[in-house]
């Protein structure tokens, strides 16, 4: 293990901690598809799951179950071992992008520093976008080794979406990466503390009653970021992939039970990297608006009057913090499936190459002119 | 780098998917072969016709290698994204605006010839 720690402890501890990020990933994902069916029913003026346990929480562990009760089949023209591995494979890109988000302040403990993420990377940015666009590989062996036309096909369609967004994605990313300066989200989130404060042309303007957050100095790099990572997710409206009338299902019309099972998990934990992304980069991340670190933690510091337990204190409040802006984006996520209808499939790659590509790039140089007349001319 | 996490937890998770697609085969059982039709892809219930490598559109190919193109100049903005402050900051700021917007215009004239040699039209 490459420096993972210094103690067996630590190393024990931090290898702990990557399991627990990834199972509590797993463990979101039926709670998460729990929420979509019922919050669906309630948009479409129905009832949703409500018959398995107390408004249908219990629904998930009967799904469980007639999952593992299905025949497990494998096509007589399939490839078996790419069919077999695309599942295994789709979980692995949403599960270690997601790790690298930093979810609260570093928990302290004696001289032992833990932070609350997977593990932390100073390249971040880079490796969850190289991480996550593996993506397309998985959607691709699950077409090729189904050995159907429709999986194919909807394959193709699926990484030739995934990859046309990521260009608008990549790019919208540029004008984050010059206003902050750095590929770590950790200062990322640090930059984003106290109120917003705009430097140029030599004076400083404070707008106390608004946090420092990205979106304030990236709203078109935010909506295009943003619309990008549906695409990538394959969530509607740019869910292609699938197509009841030409498709069947798209990639994983040969794939049930458990395997497609897994695609979900990849499906809602490419969800997951967006609305942390989304949080990390535009809204402050784990920080509390109106209260930096330092002072939420004094403040914990005067009520309890113990450093340690403060710390942990402070690190939960963080946390808190975070999962508030990660839920309300998953819940977009959500909302916008259920009420925007579905684009047809030359119209969305017209969006993604003719008019999201051309508004990032319009993003990326009117921040880098801001930044360059703002510091170079002093009035 | 924690190299040594994310190797750990990429043999994690393929283990932990491996197990769940055994243990579902253990509880559910291997497709019994009742006929032969049970066991072909899916079709409409007419019989299968389309052999396995079913040929596809070339303008997904297009599209991959038109990705490839602006996807390396958009990682080549990345670095000068990075240190634009610091070069301005240094006194280096027309320089660095200079050479990106040489860049940037070529990656425009790309993308403005890429959309009028209708590159991109899917029909």
């Amino acid at each position: 293990m490459i420096n993972m720690g210094s103690t067996t402890l630590e190393i024990t501890i931090n290898i702990i901690k990557t399991v627990l990020v990834f199972l509590m990933m797993v463990q979101l994902v039926p709670i998460l598809v729990w929420v979509e069916r019922r919050g669906s029913a309630f948009i479409q003026n129905r009832f949703g799951p409500n018959r398995v346990g107390p408004l249908g929480l219990v629904q998930l562990l009967a799904d469980a179950v007639k999952f593992l009760t299905k025949e497990d089949f494998v096509p007589d023209k399939g490839n078996r071992f790419l069919f077999y591995a695309a599942p295994v494979f789709a979980l692995i890109p949403a599960a270690i992008a997601y790790m690298a988000i930093p979810m609260s302040t570093p928990l302290i403990v004696g001289d032992a520093k833990f932070l609350i993420q997977g593990f932390e990377i100073n390249v971040g940015i880079v490796f969850i976008l190289g991480i996550s666009s593996l993506a397309a590989y998985t959607i691709l062996m699950a077409g090729w080794g189904s050995g159907s036309k429709f999986s194919l096909m909807g394959a193709m369609r699926a990484s030739a979406q995934i990859i046309s967004y990521e260009l608008a994605l990549g790019l919208s990313i540029v004008g984050v990466i010059m206003t902050y300066g750095t590929f770590n989200l950790s200062e990322m989130i640090a930059a984003q503390q106290g109120p917003l404060t705009f430097t140029a042309l030599g004076s400083t303007t404070v707008l106390s009653f608004l946090p420092n957050w990205g979106i304030f100095y990236q709203p078109l790099g935010a909506l295009i970021f943003f619309a990008a990572t549906f695409a990538e997710s394959n969530r509607l409206p740019f869910d292609l992939a699938e197509g009841e009338a030409e498709l069947v299902a798209g990639f994983h019309t040969e794939y049930g039970g458990f395997k497609m099972l897994m695609f979900f998990i990849g499906e809602y934990g490419h969800m997951m990297i967006a609305s942390g992304l989304m949080a990390t980069f535009f809204f402050g991340g784990y920080g509390i608006p109106y209260i930096s670190v330092q002072e939420m933690y004094l403040k914990l510091f005067e009520l309890t009057g113990d450093a340690g337990f403060a710390n942990i204190l402070n690190t939960v409040a963080h946390f808190l913090s975070y999962n508030v802006k990660f839920i309300l984006f998953l819940w977009f996520f959500i909302h916008v499936r259920w009420t925007l209808p579905r684009f047809r499939y030359d119209q969305l790659m017209d969006l993604g190459w003719k008019t999201m590509l051309p508004w990032a790039l319009v993003n990326t140089i009117l921040t880098a002119v801001a930044i360059f007349v703002a510091a170079q001319f002093v009035l | 780098m924690p190299l040594g996490g994310i190797i750990f937890i990429t043999v994690f998770i393929a283990v932990f998917g491996t197990f769940l697609i055994y243990l579902a085969r253990w509880t559910g059982g291997r497709a019994k072969r009742t006929s032969n039709a049970k066991m072909e892809i899916y079709e409409c219930g007419i019989p299968e016709l389309e052999k396995k490598d079913t040929k596809v559109s070339v303008k997904f190919y297009l599209t991959a290698i038109l990705f490839i193109l602006f996807d390396i100049e958009i990682i080549f903005m990345y670095p000068w994204a990075l240190h634009f402050k610091e070069f301005i900051a240094a006194g280096a700021g027309p320089f660095v605006f200079i050479s990106m917007a040489v860049f940037l215009a070529i990656f425009i004239f790309g993308l403005w010839w890429e959309i009028k040699s209708k590159a991109l039209e899917w029909d």
